[in-house]
């Protein structure tokens, strides 16, 4: 790769990974001003994952997500004018304000949700690349899930299942070492998942999941095997986030020390420092070029903000609406074989 | 309204001697032929030829891609049906059994329900799920209940529950017509069912419940293994001289209110037969309707006949202790009538 490309490659990635943050960031100001209701789960320290992973999927692929999804529904380019829409429950947003933080979803992007029952999307997954594996449809189904996900009996079913009928599933368990509070060794008789998933049949590898680069390499490794052979692959992202489970969530089960040292190894200044170490932009030039992404980048959201709130609300009298098909209802969500 | 209206043409060929088995699995033949988009996947539905014998053969005939041998996983091979249907594709998952779909309630009910609703109208899953419901064959308490009326209070699904041959051989088709997921209970007691089916099929509707014998005197409301049952006890209420109404509700969701209304308001009396639990049952849901919407017309109390409130138990005599037999269903007939003002 010629230096050009490194640039253009290491400042996308940063670049994406600081819109996520400002997103979340503004999110929790939002939810602290009771602006966005209901649960509300940030993945700030978790972006190198959201868009090592998303990012360098191609547009056939499907990604099946979790209730930690919005990183991943903005790297996978679900405007965020819809997203924000979605956060204030205003028709509009990407699921007609219907869904929530928890449920984003956009049929357009092959982006199916936004599942809030832990590893609730993982058998759906399997499903979705079963039927490209009957149509002989080369896409593969990324599904993202957690350390907690991973307890869960329908990960091992999904798993035994896509590794039996050699299903292009690529697992990308996002291991931020919390299953809500409890701590990965306290769920975990064996806390090595890349191992255990191994165990079904499945090429797995751990990766370091705040190295955006590493995450991205890895990605492309995985999704390269799964077309090639049409076998499932297992991702294990060793991650953390920065933020309390949830907005509700005193965070009394970590100290603050090990958050600390989590944050020293932030995945944004870590790629930043990169371009430095690299030779690839002088330390100043990065500065200056961070400062003009976060300015463009506050924009962005400031808009978004600004559209979600001069949205409109779903009538009360649409209620019912989309419980069941009613004659008429456009269908684009199905495609015909 | 009826989206699949009743065909009545004329048939000219001689009827053909079949089962209810056998019905189900010319109706899956049939999908399986005409729809690419079809196949079939659960629990030894391929070369054990199905728990219950239904889709004998069909591994045979349409090959191991449409006729798909699950593991013993019902969360991961229904949410597989759910995610396929996503695409496009139009699944039928068999559940061995409505005792065993609670390990898949997950997928049915937080998946299979709601993904429409909560995508805003985005997303559509034509997904047919197929099990067996009911008692009567000494399965004990883990093989025996009847909980389709669980999965009759989600909205976001069809339930049907046929109790006939006509719509053994007839519901698979609108089911996977549906854009919507489709639940088809099947009672245990019914696949040995015997009797004759025109050579073409009949076209039945997934919308609406059957008046199975005319009446005057008491409406007898029942479905899947209920249904035989309450023909039964109005064969027997006719020596005596009382008119009984039987319907078939067939459809668990949505009800057919109107036809319970209109049979109610013409007897004025009512019976609902229901093998589950009577507490928080469909019987109740039937009863709150007809409360609701024909109370002026009623002349006694609405009568219920359902399980006793106890885990299904082994031994034949408990057993037949513990659900609808025909002579409670006369005995509630009884009760109504004579309480008749």
């Amino acid at each position: 790769m010629t230096e050009e490309l490194f640039v253009e490659l290491f400042t996308g990635l940063l670049r994406e990974m600081i819109r996520i943050r400002r997103f979340e960031e503004t999110c929790a100001e939002l939810y602290s001003a009771t602006r966005i209701r209901g649960f509300l789960h940030l993945c700030i320290g978790e972006e190198a994952v959201a868009v090592g992973v998303v990012g360098a999927l191609s547009d056939v692929d499907a990604v099946v997500s979790t209730y930690r999804e919005h990183g991943h529904a903005l790297a996978r380019g679900v405007p965020m004018e819809a997203v924000m829409a979605e956060m204030f429950g205003r028709s509009t947003g990407c699921s007609g304000g219907r869904g929530g933080s928890m449920h984003l979803f956009d049929a357009t992007r092959r982006f199916y949700g936004g599942n809030a029952i832990v590893a609730g999307g993982l058998p759906v997954a399997v499903g979705l690349a079963l039927a490209d594996h009957l149509t002989s449809d080369p896409a593969v189904t990324v599904c993202l899930f957690g350390d907690g996900a991973f307890a869960e009996g329908e990960f091992h079913e999904s798993a035994n299942l896509a590794a039996l009928w050699h299903l292009p599933v690529l697992f990308c368990c996002e291991n931020n070492r919390y299953a809500m509070g409890t701590a990965l060794a306290r769920e975990h008789a064996a806390t090595d998942l890349a191992t255990r998933a191994a165990g079904y049949g499945m090429v797995a590898w751990a990766v370091d999941g705040m190295d955006v680069l590493a995450v991205r390499e890895a990605t492309e490794r995985a999704l390269a095997y799964v077309r090639d052979s049409g076998q499932p692959c297992f991702l294990e992202l060793r991650t953390y986030r920065f933020r309390a489970h949830s907005m509700y969530d005193p965070d009394r089960y970590r100290s603050k020390d090990e958050i600390n040292r989590w944050k020293e190894l932030d995945p944004i200044p870590a790629l930043a420092a990169r371009l430095v170490d690299q030779e690839l932009m002088p330390a100043h030039d990065v500065e200056q070029w961070m400062a003009g992404v976060e300015g463009e980048v506050d924009a962005e959201i400031a808009a978004a903000v600004a559209a979600a709130d001069a949205a409109p609300l779903e009538p009360v009298e649409h209620l019912t609406r989309f419980v069941t098909t009613e004659p008429g209802d456009a269908r684009p969500g199905v495609r015909a074989s | 309204m009826s989206r699949h209206p009743v065909t009545t043409a004329a048939r000219t060929e001689a009827p053909v001697t079949t089962t209810y088995r056998e019905a189900l699995r010319e109706a899956h033949r049939d999908a399986l032929r005409s729809d690419p988009r079809v196949f079939l996947l659960g629990e030894d539905v391929g070369r054990y030829g199905g728990s219950f014998a239904v889709s004998l053969g069909l591994l045979e005939e349409f090959g191991e891609e449409r006729v798909r041998d699950t593991p013993l996983s019902e969360s991961a091979f229904t949410g597989a049906g759910i995610g396929a249907a996503l695409r496009g594709l139009r699944p039928i998952v068999e559940i061995m059994t409505v005792n065993f779909s609670l390990l898949a309630l997950d997928q049915i009910v937080n998946n299979a329900a709601t993904l429409r609703h909560m995508s805003g109208g985005q997303l559509s899953v034509p997904l047919v799920i197929r099990m067996t419901t009911g008692a009567g064959r000494q399965l004990a308490a883990q093989h025996s209940h009847s909980l389709e009326g669980w999965y009759a209070s989600i909205p976001g699904i069809r339930v049907l529950a046929p109790a006939t041959l006509e719509d053994a051989r007839g519901m698979l088709a609108p089911a996977l017509a549906d854009p919507d997921p489709v639940v088809i209970f099947e009672h245990g007691s019914l696949y040995n069912l015997s009797g004759t089916l025109p050579v073409d099929p009949v076209a039945v509707d997934i919308s609406t419940a059957a008046v199975r014998r005319s009446g005057t005197d008491v409406t007898l409301i029942a479905y899947a293994g209920g249904l035989g049952k309450a023909l039964e006890a109005a064969d027997a209420l006719a020596t005596e001289g009382i008119s009984a109404e039987v319907i078939d509700l067939r459809v668990l969701r949505p009800l057919d209110d109107a036809t319970i209304t209109a049979s109610v308001s013409r007897t004025h009396r009512a019976v609902v037969v229901d093998e589950a639990w009577r507490t928080g049952s469909l019987a109740a849901e039937v009863v709150a309707r007809i409360v609701e919407q024909a109370f002026y017309e009623l002349d006694a109390p609405v009568e219920r006949v359902c399980g006793a409130e106890v885990p299904v138990p082994y031994p034949h005599h408990l057993e037949e202790a513990a659900l609808p037999q025909v002579v409670d269903v006369v005995a509630a007939a009884h009760r109504a009538v004579g309480a008749r003002a």
